[in-house]
């Protein structure tokens, strides 16, 4: 390709892509963390997206963290009066906001450059240009990238229906009475709609990227995505949706090999499992489940409990347990036995490891996340899967870091009902009273739960607005980190997997996974000489 | 991919969606009815594709159509919306090749062809002027052929989905859609693509359009100003989609060439795949360049899978690689391989930096993983012939079959399809399908494309399809492509079953 040629190329490319798609490789080379910026008046789901988007990005392995600004606010004003506050014409209260807004940005960048953290979702109303505009510079300087999303509802009855659900509970009202609350907010919303500046695709706001949510995911304006992760986020808010409906959560009924104490394989139902896709299907009538959608594995335990409920089923084999590899069928006595060095790295960090020919729960929920897209499209789901299966898919509901994913209990024989409120998920428990034995094995005695985390916030006056800290490696795209060293060999001391948090910074744990680039091709060299 | 389960005995006549298999009582009620229903049906294991599937009397209990209980339930019509030469045909092209790969029946209509094919001679743009009203009245024509070609296939031949591409540009055509639509039951998603920028639009004529057979007897100038007037025609009558008059349709608005979208009721799975597919596309030109690993250990011995290294041959072809790239010199070359050793190795002696994925590794044969193709014969003589009856659908003991394959290499797509100059390191069956989704081949073709060892496929897109360059890197390899045997009959001899296999140790 001459020069000339090149240039007129990479001239096309700027105009006929845009400049930020280009660099998609080079953020996850350089691990340019993003920070996702919300917009919107008071009562227009921000945080319900801010929260729900950053479980979801913790679940498929990239740290995020909600900064919300409101928390900031009531840290530097511990009482709050009325809607005063927020007039724009207040001018000692746009101060404070102002100065809450800083210093929020300054935690934002902490945990971007020093924390490990890979995205920010700053949740705000961030309404006007002046506000963007600073938030803007703040990213230019840290060489951060930002994506705005912005929600926009004209639909009266969403909003008064998200004031009473949501911020009724606010702390800013504590015992009043509800139309006062109502009220009050409504005028609230008032004060910023006198400076609210929507984002303009047409001019002032067409370089930005965002997604403008419309009427609650009705309708999606989607301008100029950068990157891999910017295309899942809008991925994800388009198809998560907010009727509200329960999803059903039950592994299959207990197996002859669950009998036996052996994992994996392809067994049949016992009798006591048999019973209990009796007791299942009773359950199903006595709850009135009309327009259920069943899902099971590919597997035959499944397919049998199923089979009983006399209504459809879909088979998925994503659903399928984790794959142990050479330990397939074995008792845990027996594995113990035939790989005690595999045995034992798994006790270490049970989320990373991965069976020699086999799968991690890592692998697991990487697998799994086209179920979780589907299930959040869905209405009333009941998914009948495995125990691995089933931990996976709790923790995204529940919200769980990756040290205890693999040790959440999901007994046999138990359905879990979750049902989405406000923020959160509810979950109710129904045991069917058919007896199973109990497959659950505790984390090993003695061994401390990792400290995953060297954080320390110096800014001690702001308070955390999410718990989740580093929670997991990052993901890169949708494959792995560049650089990765060979796979392991079953002597090396850290589980395949780990390496991924050598990038982490500050979260990293073990002085062994800090390998340079350079001695993971050492390693390399070393093992090809070898064979 | 359009023919995709003639030998599916089991299964009724549509192939899956997603990675989800449907299974029902032969009605609801039957089973709520009769508490002992069930016990009727027993489950078998099909042998071809290892699913469980309910069996009654010894019989393979009807499936109701998968499609009503998976992911959308009713056929969809997607119907491209636009001026010429905004890139609908391209995008209908597109998609459809993407949705027949992942799994969906699809095909697309485009009434330019039925135009072409009704009026064999093009004259001038005066055809499409408004006020020519014998052009009008063939044109409508043409649309309702096209229409009811679209109902025959997805009432009748098992589509999934039919894409209608015309320009669609007026509102009341589109309303006659819908109402076509709604009768037969289907539902309607726009695709509509809206471009301002000159430059893409004479790139666009250019490329594709003078190639069309309207213009095979005149010059490029007059060509090209004879399709702007043909644009002409149709901008006074263009009604864009719009926010308020068109609120209820579901609809995907792809601004200059997706700068922006704007997104409006998605309905279904179906829909937000397509939505999330569109939005990762692009038209940058770039190459993708596709090869296997060096030649392995188990290569030379004749087995299958496992995690072996590099032969001395295979090691040398990494250094050709390495060479071979160099003199490329390709503009932000990504570099992906598997998480097996022997993409890893030849990786490695790039030196460049590259990405591993556990999606790109080899196809999992379960049982028969590093065997010779003699042993499996030798002992699942069964599997072996079942595989050759249909190696696309057939699923190893505790393994996987290609139709699983291209499931899990489908985020693998969609990243190929968000980046620009990408070179894959990867393995026979991942590189088939792989190739399968470029090239667009059919289930059937799909696990019989040649990629031999030491050689990289170079794909370039160009207007509607992938050009494709063959380059082999001159480092001998040993042969592992085995052709289907004449004989796949599950009571051959074991000469016969092993006619086809490539020599080796």
């Amino acid at each position: 390709m001459s020069c000339n040629q090149r240039d007129s190329a990479e001239a096309k490319k700027n105009d006929v892509r845009l400049n930020g798609k280009k660099c998609s490789w080079a953020s996850y080379m350089t691990n340019s963390p993003t920070m996702i910026v919300m917009i919107g008046l008071p009562a227009r789901g921000k945080t319900y997206m801010s929260k729900k988007l950053t479980r979801y990005l913790n679940w498929i392995g990239v740290p995020t963290k909600v900064f919300n600004l409101g928390v900031y606010r009531r840290e530097a004003v511990r009482s709050y009066k009325s809607y005063d506050f927020f007039r724009h014409d207040n001018e000692e209260a746009m101060k404070i906001r102002k100065q809450c807004a800083l210093v929020a940005l300054q935690d934002v960048k902490s945990y971007l450059t020093e924390e490990g953290g890979q995205i920010a979702v700053f949740d705000a109303t961030n309404t006007t240009r002046e506000r963007r505009d600073l938030i803007q510079a703040f990213v230019k300087e840290n060489a951060f990238k930002v994506f705005f999303v912005e929600s926009v509802c004209d639909d009266p009855d969403v909003i008064a229906a998200n004031i009473l659900e949501v911020k009724v509970s606010s702390p800013d009202y504590p015992e009043r009475h509800r139309e006062r609350i109502v009220d009050d907010f409504l005028k609230r919303i008032e004060c910023y709609k006198v400076t609210y500046q929507p984002l303009d695709p047409d001019d002032y706001d067409r370089d930005l990227s965002f997604i403008k949510v419309i009427n609650v995911g009705r309708r999606f304006l989607v301008n100029r995505v950068q990157d891999y992760i910017q295309s899942k986020i809008v991925y994800y808010l388009m198809n998560i949706h907010v009727h509200s409906h329960s999803i059903y959560l039950c592994r299959h009924g207990e197996s002859d090999y669950n009998v036996e104490g052996r994992i994996g394989g392809d067994a049949e139902l016992s009798p006591r499992g048999r019973h209990f896709s009796h007791a299942l299907r009773d359950f199903v009538d006595e709850h009135k489940l009309s327009d259920l959608k069943v899902w099971t594995s590919q597997l035959r335990r499944t397919i049998q409990t199923a089979e009983e409920l006399g209504v459809p089923y879909e088979q998925w084999k994503i659903l399928n347990e984790i794959d142990a590899g050479v330990c397939e069928e074995m008792t845990y006595e027996m594995i113990h036995q035939t790989f005690p060095e595999e045995f034992a790295l798994r006790d270490q960090d049970k989320y990373h490891y991965r069976y020699p020919g086999g799968e991690s729960y890592q692998d697991l929920v990487q697998r799994l996340e086209p179920v979780i897209m589907e299930l959040e499209r869905q209405g009333n789901v009941l998914v009948i899967c495995h125990q691995a299966v089933m931990r996976c898919l709790l923790a995204y509901f529940l919200d769980k870091s990756a040290e205890d994913l693999p040790y959440m209990k999901c007994p046999l024989h138990t359905v879990l009902k979750l049902t989405p409120v406000a923020y959160g998920c509810k979950v109710e428990m129904f045991y069917l009273n058919v007896e199973a034995v109990n497959t659950h094995r505790d984390r090993p005695i003695g061994k401390i739960p990792k400290d995953s985390s060297l954080i320390h916030r110096r800014n001690s006056y702001t308070p955390l607005s999410s718990h989740d800290q580093v929670k997991r490696p990052r993901l890169y795209s949708a494959g792995n980190q560049p650089w990765l060293p060979l796979a392991p060999t079953p002597s090396a001391l850290m589980p395949e997997g780990l390496e991924s948090q050598t990038q982490v910074g500050g979260s990293c744990l073990k002085p062994c996974v800090k390998e340079s680039p350079m001695k993971a091709q050492r390693n390399l060299v070393a093992l090809s000489a070898s064979d | 991919m359009k023919h995709r389960s003639p030998s599916e005995q089991h299964h009724g006549k549509h192939p899956r969606v997603g990675d989800c298999v449907a299974a029902a009582s032969s009605t609801a009620q039957d089973g709520m009815e009769d508490k002992n229903a069930s016990t009727h049906r027993e489950l078998t294991q099909n042998p071809l594709k290892k699913i469980w599937m309910p069996y009654k009397n010894g019989l393979p209990e009807k499936h109701i159509s998968q499609r009503k209980v998976c992911m959308t339930n009713c056929p969809t019509l997607i119907v491209t919306v636009g001026l010429p030469a905004r890139g609908k045909t391209y995008i209908s092209k597109k998609l459809t090749r993407y949705l027949n790969w992942i799994g969906v029946p699809t095909r697309e209509f485009n009434v330019g062809q039925y135009r072409r094919d009704f009026m064999k001679i093009y004259k001038s743009f005066e055809f499409f002027r408004p006020d020519n009203e014998e052009g009008l009245k063939i044109r409508q024509q043409c649309a309702s052929a096209a229409l009811n070609d679209v109902r025959q296939y997805l009432a009748e031949d098992g589509g999934q989905v039919a894409v209608f591409d015309a320009t669609n540009t007026t509102r009341e055509r589109r309303e006659t859609i819908i109402q076509f639509a709604e009768q037969n039951g289907f539902k309607v998603f726009f695709v509509e693509s809206v471009c301002e920028d000159p430059d893409v639009i004479q790139e666009n004529i250019v490329q594709v359009k003078l190639c069309s057979p309207d213009y095979t007897n005149c010059n490029t100038d007059e060509a090209v100003e004879d399709f702007m007037q043909r644009i002409k025609c149709y901008e006074n009558s263009y009604e864009t989609l719009d926010e308020v008059l068109d609120r209820d349709l579901s609809y995907i608005k792809i601004i200059d060439v997706g700068q922006r979208y704007l997104v409006n009721r998605v309905l279904d799975h179906i829909q937000s795949r397509i939505v999330y597919y569109l939005m990762n596309i692009h038209i940058t030109p770039r190459s993708i360049y596709l090869c296997r690993h060096g030649e392995s250990e188990l290569n030379v011995k004749g087995r299958i899978g496992g995690d072996s290294g590099l032969t001395t041959r295979g090691k040398q072809f990494a250094k050709k690689l390495a060479q071979f790239i160099q003199t490329q010199s390709i503009v932000d070359l990504k570099v992906w391989t598997s998480q097996m050793k022997r993409t890893i190795q030849t990786a490695e002696a790039l030196a460049v930096p590259y990405e591993q994925w556990k999606a790109l590794n080899e196809i999992d044969a379960g049982v028969c993983e590093e065997m010779m193709y003699e042993e499996i014969q030798e002992s699942h003589p069964l599997e072996f012939a079942l595989r050759d009856q249909d190696k696309y659908r057939y699923r190893y003991p505790k393994g996987e079959s290609y139709e699983d394959l291209v499931q899990r290499l489908e985020p693998v797509i969609m990243e190929l399809e968000r980046q620009e100059n990408v070179l894959v390191i990867c393995h026979q069956a991942v590189m088939r399908c792989l190739l399968a989704y470029f090239l667009d081949k059919s289930a059937e073709e799909l696990p019989y494309l040649k990629c031999p060892l030491h050689t990289v496929l170079k794909l370039t897109p160009v207007a509607y399809g992938c050009k494709v360059e063959s380059i082999s890197l001159n480092v001998d390899a040993v042969n592992t492509h085995r052709e289907k045997p004449e004989n796949v009959n599950v009571h051959r001899s074991a000469a016969d079953a092993l006619q086809t296999v490539p020599p080796h140790l």
